[in-house]
C-alpha cells in the first residue's frame, strides 16, 4: 500500500520542489519523472496478473460525508498509469531542445498534473476520482494557456468550460449514487451492487457519459479538440493527446459500464453510432487538413472513436483491444506531435504545402517519423495493427455493418497520414526545407524509444495483453452477470 | 454574552483613543480586543447557555461568531494605511465596524425575535455611517443614501412581519414559535403566513437575494472598498446566519409552505448575479454581483432542510468570506497603484507580483468552486443539500450557473497571468502579506481536509 501512495504522491512532491528549483527545473522534473517510471515498472513486476486488485489504499478522508482515500491498481488500472509514467518522462525529455519561459512553473505543472491522472486510474473512491478529475484540468488549463500559441486564450476557455460543464454533470450522477447507496458512501464497489431501474441507470448513463465522451473526445463533443490541440505547447497537446483522453476511455470502463450495465444496454447504441460518425466525419476533415499538427488532432478523434466503439460493443476482443490501443495510441501520439514540433521548431510552420524533401537532408527523423506513421496506420508488426484488429473484431462481432464502416478508418488513416508523410518528408526540398538539420541529443533519445516501442508492442504484445486479459475478462463476467438478473 | 460585551467594550476605548489621538493604538487595541473575544467563543463552545432568555450561545451561533471575528479581524489587518490615507479621524471606523461586528453577534445568536431587530439595527446602523464616511466622494454618498432608504425599506419589512407573526402566536421567542406551529398544524393562524413572507423579504434584502438585490451593486461600488470587503463577507455571513436561525428552527414546521417563494428567489439570484456579473468591466462591480450569486447557493441549505444545514452554510460562507477577503485585499493594492479597478488594471500582475497573484488565483478558483479550494467543498455540501431531496433540475439550473460563473471569474486569471500589462509592483505591507497568507492557507485546508469544520455544528 505504501507503493501506491507513494507512486501517487511522488510527482506532487516533484511538482513542489520543482516549483522552487528555479533555472535547474528541467532536470528536476527529469529525475522525479524518471523515478516515478522506475516506481511503476516496481509495481508492475510486483503485479499478480489475475483480476484482484493489488496495492489497495483505503484510508479515512472526510469521514463524515463518506469520502474516503481508496485507490488500488487491476490490470486495467496498472496499463493506463505505465502509460501515463513512461510518457511523462518522454514529455518532459521532448520539451529539451525549447526554452520556455518560467520554466519552473511549466513542469511544476506537469508533474501536479501527474498526480492528478494518477488519482483518476487508480481511485476506488468516486470523490477521489473526481477530485483527480479536475486535479488533472486546472494545470494543464495553465500550461496551454500560459505558453500555448495564437489565440490560446479564447480556445482554452472554450476547452476549460467545455470539459468542466461535462465533468459538473458527472458530479451530480456522482451524489445521485452515493444517495442511493443505503452505506453512504462512494466505494466503487457499493456503487457495482447498487440496484437501479433502467430509467434510473439511463440517467446515469448520459451524466457520466457526456462527461467521457467530451474528454475522448467523441462526435459532437468534440469541437474543442482541434483548436486546443493546435494552440497548445507541444508538450500540452502531448498530455491531452496522449494521457488525458485516456482518462474518458478509462472512466468508461471502470465506472460507466459495471455500475450502469442497463443504461449501456439501452444506450450503448447510441454511443456506438455516434462514436462511428465520429471516425468518418474526422478522417473526412483530416483529409482537408493543410495544417500537420491538426490534421493529427483529427486522426486522434477517429482513433478514439474506434477505441470508443469497441469499448461499447462490450465483447472480450474489443476490450482487449481497447487496452492494447490506449497503449499504442498514447505512444503513437506522441510520436507524431513530437516530430510536427521537432519540424515547427527549426522551421516554425506546420503547414504541409510549405514542406516537403526533409528525408534528403534529415535521414534519421525520416526513418523514425516513418515508423511512427505506419504505428498510427496499424501497419501489422507495429502496436496499432494489434488494437485495431482487435477493436474491429469487436466491432465485428457486434455488428457487421458497424464494423465495416469504422474500418474505414484504416483505410482513412492510411491515406491521409502517408500522405502527409509524403508531403512532408518526401519529394524536392525546397528554400526552406534545405536549412532543416537532423534530430540530435534528447531529440534521439525520445523518438528512438518511442520507435521501439512501437516495433516491440507490435511483434510480441502479449505482455501487455496478458496484464489486462484477467481483468478485463471480470469485468465483462461482472457486467453479463449483473444484465442477466433480472431487474 | 461575554462576546458582545467584549467588543463593545473594545469598540468604547477605541473611541476614546481615538479622542486623544491615540491613533497608533488603535489597531493593536482592536486586535487585542477581538482575540479577547474570539477566546471567549472558544470557551463558551458546547455551553449551550441562554441569555436571559434573549440569545442562546449554541455551537451554531458560535461557530458564526468565530467566522465573523476572525473575518474582522482580517479586514482590520488590512487598515495599515487605508483609513488614514482618507481621513483624520480614522477611530471612529474602527468603532463603527466594532459595533457593527457586536450587532452581528447578536444576530448570530438571537433567541428572541426583538434581538434580531436589535442587531440588525446596530449593524445596519453602523453600516449606514460606514458606507457614506468618505464625506466629499460623491459615490460614497449615494452608495450610502441607497443602502439606508432600502435598509429602512427592508427593515420595516422584517417589523411588520415579526408584528404578525406576534400576532399570531403571542411571543417573540423562536421556541415557543415552533411550538405554536408544532401544536397547531392544522389551525396556524392566517396572519402567520404572511408574517414569514415579509420576514423572508426582509431578511433577503440584508442578504442582497434577487429581487431584493439592486442596492448592492451600486452601495458595494460606491463605499471604500475596504467597507465593501466587510458588508459583502462578514456582514453577509451574519445576514445568513440570521436567516438560517429563523427559517430552519422556528419556521421549520412550515417549510412546506415557504419552499416555493424561496426556490423562485433562489434561482432569480442564481441567475441574475451569474449573468450580470458576466458582462461587469469593473472587478469590484464583479465582485458584487458574485456575491449576490453565491447568496443563491447559501440559500440551498434551506431548500432542503437537514440536520446538515447548519455546517453546510458555515462551509460555504467561511470559503466565500476568506477567498473574498483575498479577492479585495489584492484589489485595494491594485487600486492603490493604478488608481483604477476595473479588469484591465490586473493585466500582468502574475509576472512581478507572483505570490499576490498566486493568492488571488486560489481565491477565484475557490469562489469558482474547482476541487481543492474551500469554495468547492461549499458548493458540493448544497449540491448535496438538494439532492438528498433529488430536486436534480435545480442542481442542473446551478450548475448551468456554476459554468457562468467559471467564465468571470477565470477572466480575473486570464488578466493576471496571461495578459501583457504594465507590469507595475505593487507595494504590500507585511500586513497585507499575512492576511493573504492565512486566507490562502484556510481556503486549502478548507478545502483538502474539511473534516476540521463539518462537524463544529
Amino acid at each position: 500500500m505504501e507503493q501506491l501512495l507513494l507512486l501517487i504522491f511522488l510527482p506532487l512532491v516533484g511538482a513542489i520542489i520543482t516549483a522552487f528549483a528555479g533555472k535547474s527545473a528541467k532536470i528536476v522534473s527529469t529525475v522525479f519523472s524518471v523515478v516515478s517510471l522506475v516506481l511503476a515498472l516496481v509495481i508492475a513486476c510486483n503485479f499478480i496478473p489475475n483480476a484482484s486488485t493489488q496495492f489497495e489504499v483505503n484510508l479515512p478522508w472526510i469521514a463524515d460525508l463518506g469520502i474516503n482515500f481508496h485507490a488500488g491498481i487491476d490490470g486495467i488500472s496498472l496499463l493506463v498509469v505505465l502509460l501515463t509514467n513512461l510518457l511523462v518522462p518522454v514529455i518532459i525529455l521532448s520539451s529539451f531542445n525549447h526554452e520556455y519561459k518560467n520554466p519552473a512553473a511549466f513542469y511544476a505543472l506537469i508533474l501536479f498534473m501527474q498526480t492528478g491522472l494518477l488519482l483518476v486510474f487508480t481511485a476506488l473512491d468516486a470523490f477521489l476520482f473526481y477530485i483527480g478529475w479536475e486535479a488533472a484540468l486546472i494545470p494543464i488549463y495553465f500550461i496551454c494557456a500560459i505558453w500555448g500559441g495564437k489565440d490560446r486564450i479564447r480556445i482554452n476557455m472554450k476547452f476549460f468550460v467545455y470539459t468542466i460543464a461535462g465533468s459538473l454533470f458527472m458530479l451530480m450522477g456522482i451524489i445521485y449514487l452515493y444517495l442511493q447507496n443505503p452505506a453512504h458512501n462512494f466505494d466503487i464497489q457499493a456503487f457495482y451492487a447498487l440496484n437501479l431501474d433502467s430509467a434510473q441507470q439511463g440517467w446515469i448513463f448520459w451524466a457520466f457519459f457526456i462527461a467521457f465522451a467530451i474528454k475522448m473526445p467523441i462526435f459532437p463533443f468534440h469541437t474543442w479538440q482541434p483548436d486546443t490541440y493546435t494552440a497548445a505547447p507541444t508538450q500540452g497537446t502531448m498530455l491531452l493527446s496522449g494521457i488525458m483522453l485516456k482518462m474518458g476511455i478509462y472512466g468508461v470502463i471502470r465506472w460507466l459500464l459495471p455500475i450502469v450495465p442497463f443504461g449501456v444496454r439501452d444506450w450503448g447504441q447510441v454511443a456506438i453510432v455516434l462514436s462511428i460518425i465520429g471516425i468518418v466525419y474526422a478522417s473526412l476533415i483530416a483529409f482537408t487538413q493543410k495544417d500537420a499538427k491538426r490534421l493529427v488532432a483529427y486522426s486522434s478523434i477517429a482513433h478514439v472513436g474506434l477505441i470508443a466503439a469497441g469499448i461499447f460493443a462490450f465483447n472480450q476482443q474489443g476490450m482487449q483491444g481497447a487496452m492494447v490501443q490506449m497503449l499504442s495510441h498514447g505512444i503513437n501520439v506522441v510520436g507524431l506531435f513530437f516530430v510536427l514540433d521537432i519540424i515547427f521548431n527549426r522551421l516554425k510552420t506546420n503547414k504541409i504545402e510549405e514542406l516537403g524533401g526533409i528525408a534528403k537532408v534529415a535521414p534519421q527523423l525520416a526513418i523514425t517519423f516513418l515508423i511512427i506513421v505506419l504505428g498510427t496506420v496499424a501497419l501489422p508488426g507495429t502496436n496499432g495493427f494489434i488494437g485495431e484488429f482487435l477493436l474491429l473484431m469487436g466491432v465485428y462481432n457486434y455488428g457487421i455493418w458497424a464494423a465495416a464502416i469504422a474500418g474505414l478508418t484504416i483505410i482513412f488513416g492510411a491515406v491521409y497520414m502517408l500522405r502527409m508523410y509524403q508531403n512532408v518528408m518526401l519529394g524536392q526540398t525546397n528554400s526552406l526545407t534545405i536549412t532543416f538539420t537532423d534530430i540530435k541529443g534528447t531529440e534521439k533519445l525520445v523518438l528512438y524509444t518511442i520507435c521501439a516501442l512501437i516495433i516491440v508492442l507490435g511483434v510480441y504484445p502479449k505482455p501487455v495483453l496478458h496484464l489486462t486479459e484477467a481483468s478485463v475478462q471480470h469485468l465483462l463476467e461482472q457486467v453479463n452477470q449483473k444484465l442477466n438478473t433480472v431487474n | 454574552m461575554n462576546i458582545i460585551i467584549t467588543i463593545s467594550i473594545t469598540a468604547f476605548i477605541v473611541l476614546y483613543a481615538g479622542l486623544f489621538k491615540a491613533n497608533k493604538a488603535l489597531l493593536p487595541l482592536t486586535v487585542v480586543g477581538l482575540l479577547t473575544a474570539l477566546g471567549f467563543t472558544f470557551c463558551a463552545w458546547n455551553g449551550n447557555a441562554v441569555h436571559f432568555g434573549m440569545m442562546q450561545t449554541d455551537n451554531f451561533a458560535l461557530a458564526f461568531s468565530g467566522v465573523c471575528i476572525v473575518g474582522t479581524l482580517l479586514i482590520f489587518l488590512l487598515t495599515q494605511n487605508y483609513f488614514h490615507a482618507k481621513s483624520d479621524n480614522v477611530a471612529e471606523y474602527y468603532t463603527l465596524i466594532l459595533f457593527a461586528l457586536a450587532g452581528m453577534i447578536m444576530m448570530v445568536s438571537y433567541k428572541n425575535m426583538a434581538m434580531l431587530f436589535v442587531g440588525l439595527e446596530i449593524m445596519s446602523v453602523s453600516l449606514y455611517i460606514l458606507a457614506g464616511i468618505r464625506k466629499k466622494d460623491f459615490a460614497s454618498n449615494e452608495a450610502s443614501l441607497k443602502y439606508f432608504l432600502m435598509g429602512a425599506f427592508s427593515t420595516g419589512f422584517l417589523l411588520f412581519g415579526i408584528t404578525l407573526i406576534y400576532g399570531a402566536t403571542g411571543s417573540f421567542d423562536l421556541d415557543k414559535i415552533q411550538a405554536y406551529l408544532v401544536n397547531n398544524t392544522t389551525s396556524v393562524s392566517p396572519i402567520f403566513y404572511p408574517g414569514v413572507i415579509l420576514m423572508m423579504i426582509g431578511l433577503c434584502f440584508k442578504v442582497g437575494a434577487a429581487p431584493f438585490h439592486f442596492w448592492t451593486p451600486d452601495v458595494y461600488e460606491g463605499s471604500p472598498s475596504l467597507i465593501t470587503t466587510f458588508m459583502s463577507t462578514v456582514v453577509k455571513t451574519a445576514g445568513f446566519a440570521a436567516f438560517l436561525r429563523l427559517f430552519s428552527g422556528a419556521f421549520a414546521p412550515l417549510h412546506d409552505f415557504w419552499v416555493a417563494p424561496l426556490t423562485v428567489i433562489v434561482c432569480l439570484t442564481l441567475f441574475i448575479g451569474n449573468v450580470t456579473a458576466l458582462f461587469q468591466k469593473n472587478f469590484k462591480r464583479m465582485l458584487a454581483y458574485s456575491s449576490i450569486s453565491h447568496a443563491g447557493y447559501l440559500l440551498f441549505s434551506l431548500i432542503v432542510l437537514t440536520k446538515n444545514s447548519g455546517s453546510n452554510v458555515l462551509v460555504y460562507a467561511a470559503a466565500y468570506t476568506f477567498a473574498s477577503i483575498i479577492a479585495f485585499a489584492v484589489l485595494i493594492l491594485v487600486k492603490q497603484k493604478t488608481g483604477s479597478d476595473s479588469f484591465e488594471s490586473f493585466n500582468g500582475l502574475g509576472k512581478k507580483n507572483p505570490l499576490v497573484a498566486l493568492s488571488l488565483t486560489v481565491a477565484m478558483l475557490s469562489l469558482a468552486g474547482i476541487p481543492l479550494t474551500a469554495g468547492f467543498i461549499g458548493k458540493y455540501l448544497m449540491f448535496l443539500n438538494v439532492m438528498t431531496e433529488y430536486k436534480s433540475l435545480l442542481v442542473g439550473f446551478a450548475i448551468l450557473n456554476a459554468l457562468v460563473g467559471f467564465y468571470y471569474y477565470f477572466k480575473v486569471i486570464v488578466a493576471v497571468w496571461f495578459k501583457d500589462g504594465a507590469e507595475t509592483e505593487l507595494s504590500a505591507p507585511a500586513q497585507y502579506k499575512i492576511v493573504l497568507l492565512v486566507s490562502v492557507v484556510i481556503t486549502l485546508i478548507l478545502g483538502i481536509y474539511p473534516a476540521i469544520i463539518l462537524n463544529l455544528i
